[in-house]
């Protein structure tokens, strides 16, 4: 089985993904992760202007298998959170990389970017 | 080979099983003279007014799409789902059993009697110097048990933060101490599926405050190391917390208080043949060395002056639940326990081992571990456990516990409980048998001969529907 493993993304090895565009840096979680937890039916996070710490669980994400802590690829400050996964958490399973993103956040050190995996990193990662 | 066909009772039209009592017969009901404001009352409400005859259908009905113990083998492992006796229940509908709670202690006498001859005999059964039957379920216990020992060390000046607890143990011990302020350390098993003492004494420190443990461990195994498991923790200042979900392989065999263990909970409802629940009362009390009785909730029952009395203990960690616990509950495991005696708990122990292990060597399924106490963990290897449950349910049985432990690949956590036969054993490894024989197409769509078949579970998380005003609506 092959999972979607988007180039332009950076991720953990705790399977959260990070996208930085030229305002804002979205994270979700990877094809993978939400193909190990199964279908999603809840998820829990944080509110806007809330704290991040890099490696540091921020929100839980619960399915019909287990309830799975979500880590924080960097630190820095909510500025968004994708209010529709509380109603449709099922837009985690279907869509990972875009309408399921989770939150979007102002970095406080860029230079944390550089300790994140690369896809190809992360694709060797789950074979 | 038993062949089942559960009953079922569906509405050709609409799909749906029996329908609810208020599709069938309603009144409407006139109020009158409410004292409440207007503003908060109706004129009228509409109830259901089935005649008798369609009421106990209704019900019946509701039974017959149900599965319990008392349909046949319920082995779902750690949950000790044993046959409940019926006269515990006779015994606790009994009007001496029924004691408005605000009575003074002398005018209750006999109520409190009971609950000191129950202190003493679960104490006697878990080797523990006192015992309270305040918390009311085993989750309850767990936490009162932990609030002892956070009590225990604080008392002595010794702040500690972190309880240890083994990789195998139920989900409750990590809920436990993270609700009471702990830091969990996780110990990997070792190999053989017991604890690990070279991960033990790694992860040991003096932020220890306690190490929780089941014995015999979730995979039916004896912590055969435990007296050593009990030193490592003791120097380190710590103390050594029993969880009774496992008691039932224990009874008049050994006692937790002897292996060194500090503080425990019971688990009437597995252990002493309380019901199980299903959201209704419960009971777990809770046991504790000399050390800790100081700790214990209030209020504790004493015998003084040749009279029973309330007392608070002199540290105690305080209210954990309203007057005397679950009272009924109690009085049905006290009933279990003094019928069966010191000779019938020690049988009950022993077949529950018996059985367990016979069943262990009737199954397909490659079974890692052994030999077992209580129950064991076999692995459904290339099959999908749920999918195994599910085919079982098509030949009459309760399929065991799966996927957990994790430390066993599809698990299939079993635990027959010493109420079954011979006979029934067999119809148990025979349904073990048919299903491991069953191609993987034919397991995923069982069952078919349930009255319900896959229950879409994504659909009753993702929305829920928990009273019946929300059947009728949002169909």
């Amino acid at each position: 089985m092959s999972f979607d493993v988007p180039d332009d993304l950076r991720y953990l090895e705790s399977h959260e993904w990070l996208r930085t565009e030229s305002e804002t840096t979205r994270i979700g979680i990877t094809d993978f992760a939400q193909d190990e937890l199964g279908d999603v039916v809840f998820v829990e996070l944080p509110a806007a202007g809330d704290e991040l710490t890099a490696g540091e669980a921020f929100g839980v994400v619960e399915s019909i298998k287990a309830v799975s802590d979500i880590y924080a690829p960097v630190s820095g400050t909510v500025t968004a959170v994708n209010e529709a996964l509380f109603d449709q958490p099922e837009l985690i399973n279907e869509d990972p990389f875009e309408e399921g993103w989770m939150l979007e956040a102002e970095l406080a050190d860029e230079g944390e970017l550089d300790e994140l995996l690369d896809a190809d990193a992360y694709r060797d990662q789950i074979e | 080979m038993t062949t089942y066909d559960q009953a079922s009772w569906k509405d050709e039209d609409d799909d749906r099983h029996e329908p609810l009592l208020s599709e069938k017969a309603n009144e409407r009901v006139a109020i009158e003279d409410s004292p409440l404001p207007d503003d908060l009352t109706r004129d009228s409400l509409e109830l259901p007014a089935p005649a008798e005859p369609a009421l106990a259908r209704h019900y019946t009905r509701l039974s017959q799409m149900n599965y319990g113990v008392e349909s046949g083998p319920f082995p779902l492992g750690s949950c000790t789902m044993k046959y409940n006796p019926s006269f515990t229940e006779d015994i606790a509908a009994r009007p001496e059993a029924a004691v408005h709670p605000d009575r003074p202690d002398r005018t209750v006498q006999g109520t409190l009697g009971l609950c000191h001859r129950l202190q003493d005999y679960l104490g006697r059964i878990g080797g523990m110097d006192a015992v309270t039957l305040q918390p009311p379920a085993g989750a309850a216990g767990e936490f009162t048990g932990i609030q002892i020992a956070n009590a225990y060390h604080q008392h002595n000046g010794d702040d500690r933060s972190e309880v240890l607890i083994p990789d195998s143990a139920h989900g409750t011990n990590f809920a436990t101490a993270a609700m009471a302020g702990y830091s969990v350390v996780e110990l990997p098993s070792g190999d053989d599926g017991r604890v690990d003492i070279d991960a033990l004494e790694a992860a040991i420190s003096e932020e220890t405050a306690a190490l929780m443990l089941t014995n015999p461990n979730t995979l039916g195994l004896f912590e055969r190391d435990i007296e050593r498991i009990a030193d490592i923790v003791h120097d380190a200042g710590g103390l050594l917390y029993y969880d009774g979900a496992n008691l039932n392989a224990l009874l008049g065999q050994a006692r937790p208080g002897d292996m060194g263990f500090d503080v425990m909970h019971y688990n009437v409802h597995k252990t002493f043949a309380t019901p199980h629940g299903g959201g209704g009362p419960g009971a777990g009390p809770v046991g504790v060395t000399e050390a800790l009785a100081p700790f214990l909730p209030d209020p504790h029952v004493r015998q003084r002056n040749g009279e029973y009395e309330y007392y608070r203990p002199d540290h105690s960690i305080g209210k954990v639940h309203g007057y005397y616990g679950n009272w009924p509950v109690l009085v049905k495991a006290f009933a279990y326990i003094t019928r069966l005696g010191d000779a019938g708990l020690a049988d009950a122990s022993a077949k529950a081992v018996l059985n367990a292990n016979y069943l262990a060597t009737q199954i397909p399924y490659e079974v890692p571990f052994g030999p077992f106490h209580h129950e064991f963990v076999a692995s459904a290897g290339e099959q999908d456990a749920a999918d195994v449950a599910k085919g079982m349910l098509d030949h009459g049985v309760h399929p065991p516990t799966t996927k957990w432990p994790e430390t066993v690949d599809e698990a299939l956590m079993t635990e027959p409980t010493e109420g079954e036969s011979l006979r029934s054993l067999d119809q148990l490894a025979a349904a073990f048998e048919a299903v491991h024989d069953e191609d993987d197409g034919t397991l995923a769509a069982a069952p078919t001969r349930t009255a319900a078949s896959r229950i879409d579970q994504v659909r009753a998380a993702r929305s829920p529907r928990l009273s019946w005003q929300a059947l009728d609506s949002d169909q």
